[in-house]
Parts: structure tokens; C-alpha cells; sequence
């Protein structure tokens, strides 16, 4: 991996890093040459491991006190809330957790969106992200249903029916899922069995995702290559460390204002009833993160194409790299492709929005448009942009951007030093 | 710049952050820790009242306390002269009778045999009191080890008589 | 550029508008109560509660099981904090079913604390039997499951109206202005002086249910004053400690600004 030649300091230490090289690995992420003008969108790859390591360790405590079952899930999480010692907390964070661990994973792919860390050296890591991304909701997924209250019951019969769609094997997979002929009991455990699984394939992808960084070393916000290490970079430990750690504790409080004070307002009353299958709810929504490819779900007035579509703009991204086909990473120096990037962002919120209506009249139309632009964003706009837009020149190092503040306006003194 | 003032600033502002650090990370370790304590439906079920008044002298009951089988023996005349005989000398583990039952019509024990924990049998055994078939303990009628591997007397918990027909244990 | 990003903000704000009208059917704007269990320093009102627990045991109990509640709850902290001989003292006047005792039959006896909330009827199906077809619902996490919570629940409670001219009612289904849909199969509970309460307060409708409602959103949410309590101590300590990282950053990155 690297030309480290660690050797630590005790005796004991090399004895023991000579048969299981962990004091090399942890040489290695301290001193990892990271680079200095990261700015804080970057902190939220640190931010998601926080996330991932709360989730699976409040998730595993639930598991001591949740039971799996169709007719104690329920009653089971309102024993938790009432009379496990903190089990209020630990339930809300786990909760609430979920929906953290989605904003940060947004936050974190918009990053990559806006700075071109998914081109070129660094494909892998974006597919292995993508792969992650798609881990997380099924994780999440399956979670919310273990309450079993109404939307976990309905939200499961809505999603798990989507595989009917598949010609000729649709019904028989869906019965295969569900482990009979509805949602039901047998649902319920495997869901909980593999809602416990995921989580530790997903750390498995993430160890996967920073050990593939790891070779090219980080992005950042200009864009350039840099040399590592030198001038240009700082070790890991203390510099990003730090700064991970402040991003870290922000975000924290965000979280608590959410676990302590609104602690439901993320959730959907209707899943404080207990599941009926023989009462559907007046609006059945997902969780508010999977609301987009809801949107996009419904927009297809077909029920087969509407999966495909929904599954297409989830691979959409995974093939990006080769869709986005400019030179140029950052979008700082790519003022068309900016442009659109920000129209990207407001069309995906957009697509939130219509997820949470009622697919039909003017709802539906703006969900229509608004998956015909996401489509048109990533086949027809990215590659042309890539081909016909005019970019902006590179600085030649970082160094002078993070010292003046901008990286434009040393650009242009640039420009006048070596025209 | 001294260099002299430099590093005891520095080191200040770390300590502290460390010591504060450590503070939230051990408030935020308990919950976890303590959510697998007995939470407040097992505690409030920590102890139960039971209704003796049926039963006979000689007779016994066996009730669920704790998760565990708790005996109420009602015993008679002679199984009490019986228990006050004995010899501390003989015991495994000297008790007193008296120190067992202050009430010495009522037996109350938890029906676990010390050894190993199999639930003895009532009437059975070469000293008229319990005998658990496990590995061959002898309990007497007040419940001590005569016989055999277990190293204590059956305890006894926690009880009051609330009146002369309930018994509150634990 | 500028005019682009105007145009779309005021593409965005009128989605929204277009929206909250659409979306707000003939939703009535509900009533608005100042609980005092709201906000970030919310508290239940101890004899609020009491006598929400009156108004739920004598005019709700006879419909609504209260299935996660128990007798022991009336006691602990952060609720209406009897004590805990009048806990006792309220579950043994309810009888609850045991068993099965050494001659194989089920029994009754009276409640102790830690039984659960006796239900009014034996299952589901006897509950909507006994109620035109219509399921009384459970109210332990009543007031989480409605949207607009508390204000909702109490709005219902006095959103009862003759209906409107033009629409007929079934036997047994009356018209609530705040119930989806307007029809509700539950007559009118609360009416002035129906009870007389143990603290001598006045028991008009109004008063009635906000002490009914308090209790409930209590029984949905025992937990909300050590919540809040935690929450306040825990925001504070993350305050001080992200000052305290930032500090240290800023210590740590003026090493390397100087080198440059």
C-alpha cells in the first residue's frame, strides 16, 4: 500500500506487528497525506462512519429487548419505550439515527457530485459507494417495518408487490419474499434477520471504500492532483482528526434536537396503529429519504416500468464516471455543468416533495418532469457538457487558493503571470 | 512567540477537551450499559403476594417468584420439633430452625437446590423434607443440606406476613 | 444566471402554495392549546393529569383499552405521581383475569400495580361489536398516532356539530368537524358537569378534555420530562465540547498555516 517503514517502538509492538501488521495500518491512517484545503463538505465521510457504528450498536440493543414476531413486534417496541431502562433513548436515536445517517449520505454523494470524486482514478470508490447507498436502503427499509405498525405493514405490501411487475416469475418471486401469499409473519422475521445482517456488510464495504481511496489518495475542492505528500497535504492525525471530530460534534446536535425534542417529526403518525391488513391508510409514504425514487416510482403510469425506471435511476448513478465524460473534476471550474448541478439538486428535492403527495393531477405532472429531467440530467446533458463546455483553467497548485481565499481570483493573477 | 508559554496553553485547552470528552463518552456508554439491567416490568414484579389460607398443615404450595419456584410449607408439630433438634454439629451448613422460620408454622424457601439449581422434590428423601433427584441432595424440614453434594441450605428470601393469610416476598 | 435562479425559487414557492391549498381539502384548522407539556422546557401539569386520569377512567375506560399502561404508571415519575398506596388503591378496584390455577381454571382477582390497564371488552372483535362495527382504538400512543397530536385529539373532543344541510346520518354516526372524513362513529363523550372532579376544578367540556388530553399524550409519552431533561443537559455539553474541538483545531492548524 505505502513505503511506510514503521517500526514501533516496543518490543511487544514488533513481535506483534511482524505477525499481524495492525501498528503498521494504524501508522498508516495517521500519517495518511490528506489534503490542507479540504473545506467541510469532506467531513462527512467520518461523519457516516459515526453513524454507521451508532446504528449497528444501538440497533444490536434493541435487538436484546425487540421481538420478532407479527403478534408482539409492536407491544415489544412499546415495552422498550416505557419500561427499558433509556430504552426511549435508545429506540429515538436508532430512529432518528437512520434518518441522519440519509442526510449525511446525501450531503456526502452531492460532494462527489460537485467535485468530480467519482471520475477517474477513483471509480471504484464511487461504485462501491453506490453499492453501499443501495445496502443502506434495503437496510432501512426492512427496519421500518419491524415496529409493524401501518406503515410498516403497508409500506412492505406497497414495495415488496413492485417484484409481481416481473413477467412470468413476478408472483412467485413475491411469494418467495414474503414467505406466503401477503406480508406476514414469516416477512417479518426474515426481515429482521437481514436488517441485522446488512449493517456488517455494509462496514465490510466501507473498509472496501476507504481502503480503495486510500490508493489515490482524496479529492479535493480544486480539483488537482497533488503530490503526497508535501506541502500540499497534512497527516491525517491531528490535522483531519480534528477537524472531523468539530464537523462531527455539529452535526451531533442536530441529531439531539431532533432525538430530544421532535422526536416523531420525521415519522408518520400512522405507524403508532398497530398493522391491519384489513384497513389500508389513506396515504401510504416512505421514509422521507426514499422519497425521490418514490416519485419516480409513480410517475410511470406503468407498474413494470415504473420499477424499471425506479431501478434505472439508481443505476444511472452507478455508471456515472463514463456518462460525465469532461476532464475537468471540480464544478468550481465548470460553470455550465454548475448550473445544471443546481438544478439537479432542486429537482431532487422536488421529487421528495411529489413522493409525500398523492400521485395524481398537478403532483403527478411535476413528478413526470421532474423524473424526465433526472434522466436527462445524467444520459443527454452530462456527456454533451463534458464534450462541448467550455472550462474554466486550473490553478497550478493549491497552495496560493487556500491562502488568498479563492481560488478564482489567484487563477486570474495566475493567468497574467504566465500569459 | 515563547516558546516556554506556548506548550502549557496548549496543553490545557487539550486536557481539558480530552477530560470533557470523556465525561460525554461515559454518559454516553451507561444508557447502553444499563438498558440490559432489569427494566421496570421484571422490577415491579420483584415481589409477589401470595394467599396461604388454604393451606393445611403438613401441606405445601409452590409459587413462581422471581422466575424461580419459591415452597410455602405449612408444617406440623412434629416436622417443626423434628427441625429444632438437630445439631449444629450435624449440619453442612449450620442454621438455626428458629433463624429460618420466625414463624415456625411457615417454611418459606426458593425451591432451588443449591448444587446445581434442579428443583428438589417435596416429601421425599431419608430426612422427611425434600430431596432433589439431580445428584441425590437430602434437605430436611427446615430445608438444610443433610445429604449428599449440595454445599448450602435452601435459601431463604426476602418475607413478610402481611396478615395471617398473605405472605409478600421479596 | 440570477434570473434562472428566480425563476425556479419562484417555480419552488408556488409548488408549495399550490400544495398547502390543494393538500388542505376541507381540513379545518385545529384548535390551539397552550400544553404545557409543549417546548423545549415542556412539563405535564401533575393535577392535570389526575384529573385527565379521572375523566379517561369514568367516561373512556368503558370503550377504550389503554393496553400499555400499568397501574404502576400512575405512580412513577414524570407522570401524575400518585402515591403509591393510591396506585394500589385504584388497580384493586378493577378485576383482571388469572390463571390457570391448579384445577386447570381461569379466575379473577383484583388488580395489583403491576397488572396492565384493564381492557373493556375480551378482543378486538367484541370491542367493534359492541360499537356499531367501529374499533374504539387503543389510546396508549393515541396522541402519536393522529396527525396533529394533542391539538387534534382535543379539537375532536369538542368538534362535534349538527351536520351541515344536505348530508344525512346513519344511526349511530355523528358529524365532527376535525374527523377525516367528518363522519365518526363515537357519540359525543364530554359534556359540562358530566363528572364531578376529585379536586373540586370546575369540569366544563373545555376543562375536560385538556385534563383528558394532557393524560393521554402523558400515556403516550411517559418518558417526555427526562427527555427534555436530557436533552437540554445534552445540547449544552455538545455546545461546550464543538467550541472546545474548534479551539483545539484552530490550535492545531496554526502549526502548518506559519510553515507556508
Amino acid at each position: 500500500m505505502s513505503d511506510h517503514n514503521y517500526t514501533p517502538s516496543s518490543k511487544l509492538g514488533r513481535w506483534f506487528n511482524d505477525r499481524l501488521p495492525l501498528l503498521s495500518l494504524s501508522a498508516h491512517l495517521r500519517e495518511y497525506p490528506t489534503p490542507k484545503n479540504l473545506n467541510y463538505w469532506w467531513t462527512f465521510g467520518g461523519i457516516l462512519t459515526f453513524c454507521l457504528i451508532a446504528q449497528i450498536i444501538t440497533g444490536v440493543v434493541l435487538g436484546m429487548h425487540y421481538i420478532a414476531h407479527a403478534d408482539m413486534a409492536f407491544e415489544s417496541v412499546e415495552h422498550i419505550m416505557r419500561d427499558v431502562n433509556y430504552g426511549w433513548l435508545i429506540r429515538y436515536v436508532h430512529a432518528n439515527g437512520a434518518s441522519m445517517f440519509f442526510l449525511a449520505v446525501y450531503i456526502h454523494i452531492f460532494r462527489a457530485l460537485y467535485y468530480g470524486s467519482y471520475k477517474s482514478p477513483r471509480e471504484v470508490i464511487w461504485i462501491i459507494g453506490m453499492i453501499i447507498y443501495l445496502l443502506m436502503m434495503m437496510t432501512a427499509f426492512m427496519g421500518y417495518v419491524l415496529p409493524w405498525g401501518q406503515m410498516s405493514f403497508w409500506g412492505a405490501t406497497v414495495i415488496t408487490n413492485l417484484f409481481s411487475a416481473i413477467p412470468f416469475v413476478g408472483e412467485s418471486i413475491t411469494n418467495w419474499l414474503w414467505g406466503g401469499y401477503a406480508v406476514d409473519n414469516p416477512t417479518l422475521t426474515r426481515f429482521f434477520s437481514l436488517h441485522y445482517l446488512l449493517p456488517f456488510l455494509i462496514l465490510g464495504l466501507v473498509i472496501l471504500h476507504i481502503w480503495a481511496l486510500h490508493v489515490p489518495g482524496n479529492n479535493n475542492p480544486v480539483g488537482i492532483d497533488l503530490k503526497k505528500p508535501s506541502n500540499d497535504t497534512v497527516p491525517f492525525h491531528p490535522y483531519i482528526v480534528i477537524k472531523d471530530l468539530f464537523a462531527l460534534l455539529l452535526f451531533l446536535i442536530v441529531f439531539a434536537f431532533f432525538v430530544f425534542y421532535s422526536p416523531n417529526i420525521l415519522g408518520h403518525s400512522d405507524n403508532y396503529i398497530k398493522a391491519n391488513p384489513m384497513v389500508t391508510p389513506a396515504h401510504i409514504v416512505p421514509e422521507w429519504y426514499l422519497l425521490p425514487f418514490y416519485a419516480i416510482l409513480r410517475s410511470v403510469p406503468d407498474k413494470l416500468l415504473g420499477v424499471i425506471a425506479m431501478f434505472a435511476s439508481i443505476f444511472i448513478l452507478v455508471i456515472l464516471p463514463w456518462l460525465d465524460t469532461s476532464k475537468v473534476r471540480s464544478a468550481i471550474f465548470r460553470p455550465l455543468y454548475k448550473q445544471f448541478y443546481w438544478i439537479l439538486v432542486i429537482d431532487v428535492v422536488l421529487l421528495g416533495y411529489m413522493g409525500a403527495m398523492p400521485a395524481e393531477g398537478t403532483y403527478l405532472l411535476i413528478a413526470r418532469v421532474a423524473t424526465a429531467y433526472y434522466f436527462i440530467h445524467f444520459l443527454i446533458i452530462l456527456p454533451v457538457l463534458g464534450k462541448k463546455e467550455k472550462t474554466l483553467p486550473l490553478p497550478l497548485s493549491i497552495t496560493e487558493p487556500v491562502l488568498a481565499g479563492s481560488p478564482r481570483s489567484d487563477m486570474i493573477k495566475k493567468k497574467e503571470l504566465y500569459n | 512567540m515563547s516558546e516556554e508559554k506556548k506548550p502549557k496553553r496548549r496543553d490545557f485547552l487539550f486536557t481539558a477537551s480530552y477530560a470533557i470528552g470523556a465525561v460525554g463518552v461515559g454518559a454516553a456508554i451507561w444508557p447502553l450499559v444499563d438498558q440490559m439491567n432489569p427494566d421496570s416490568s421484571v422490577k415491579a414484579l420483584a415481589s409477589t403476594e401470595v394467599d396461604v389460607s388454604s393451606v393445611e398443615p403438613g401441606k405445601s404450595i409452590t409459587v413462581l417468584w422471581r422466575g424461580k419456584p419459591v415452597f410455602i410449607k405449612r408444617r406440623t408439630e412434629e416436622e417443626i420439633s423434628e427441625a429444632r433438634a438437630v445439631k449444629m454439629n450435624d449440619l453442612k451448613h449450620p442454621e438455626k430452625d428458629e433463624d429460618r422460620a420466625k414463624n415456625p408454622e411457615w417454611l418459606v424457601m426458593l425451591g432451588v437446590c443449591t448444587h446445581l439449581g434442579c428443583v428438589p422434590l417435596g416429601d421425599k428423601g431419608d430426612y422427611n423434607g425434600w430431596f432433589c433427584p439431580c445428584h441425590g441432595s437430602h434437605y430436611d424440614t427446615s430445608g438444610r443440606i443433610r445429604k449428599g453434594p449440595a454445599p448450602t441450605n435452601l435459601e431463604v428470601p426476602k418475607y413478610e406476613f402481611l396478615n395471617s393469610n398473605t405472605i409478600k416476598i421479596g | 444566471m440570477k434570473n434562472f435562479f428566480k425563476i425556479i425559487f419562484f417555480l419552488f414557492l408556488s409548488i408549495l402554495f399550490l400544495a398547502e391549498n390543494t393538500f388542505a381539502e376541507n381540513k379545518e384548522k385545529l384548535l390551539k392549546v397552550d400544553w404545557s407539556f409543549k417546548g423545549y422546557v415542556g412539563k405535564f401539569d401533575r393535577a392535570s393529569l389526575q384529573r385527565g386520569y379521572q375523566v379517561y377512567t369514568e367516561v373512556c375506560a368503558s370503550c377504550h383499552s389503554m393496553n400499555y399502561l400499568s397501574y404502576r404508571n400512575l405512580s412513577e415519575k414524570g407522570g401524575p405521581e400518585f402515591s403509591k398506596e393510591q396506585a394500589k388503591a385504584i388497580a384493586a378496584n378493577f378485576e383482571v383475569t388469572d390463571g390457570p390455577n391448579d384445577d386447570g381454571e381461569m379466575f379473577t382477582r383484583p388488580a395489583r400495580i403491576s397488572d396492565k390497564f384493564v381492557n373493556p371488552y375480551q378482543n378486538v372483535k367484541e370491542a367493534m361489536a359492541s360499537n356499531g362495527g367501529a374499533y374504539p382504538p387503543d389510546m396508549s400512543v393515541l396522541v402519536k398516532a393522529r396527525s396533529g397530536g394533542a391539538d387534534y385529539i382535543y379539537s375532536l373532543l369538542l368538534g362535534y356539530e349538527d351536520p351541515p344541510s344536505g348530508i344525512t346520518l346513519d344511526d349511530g354516526v355523528y358529524y365532527n368537524k376535525y374527523m377525516y372524513g367528518k363522519m365518526i362513529k363515537m357519540a359525543k363523550p364530554l359534556s359540562n358537569g358530566l363528572l364531578e372532579y376529585n379536586d373540586g376544578t370546575e369540569a366544563t367540556e373545555e376543562q375536560m378534555s385538556k385534563d383528558v388530553v394532557t393524560f393521554l399524550a402523558w400515556a403516550a409519552e411517559p418518558h417526555l420530562e427526562a427527555r427534555h431533561k436530557m436533552g437540554f443537559k445534552a445540547i449544552i455539553y455538545l455546545i461546550i465540547l464543538s467550541l472546545l474541538a474548534y479551539l483545539s483545531m484552530k490550535r492545531i492548524w496554526s502549526r502548518i498555516e506559519s510553515k507556508v
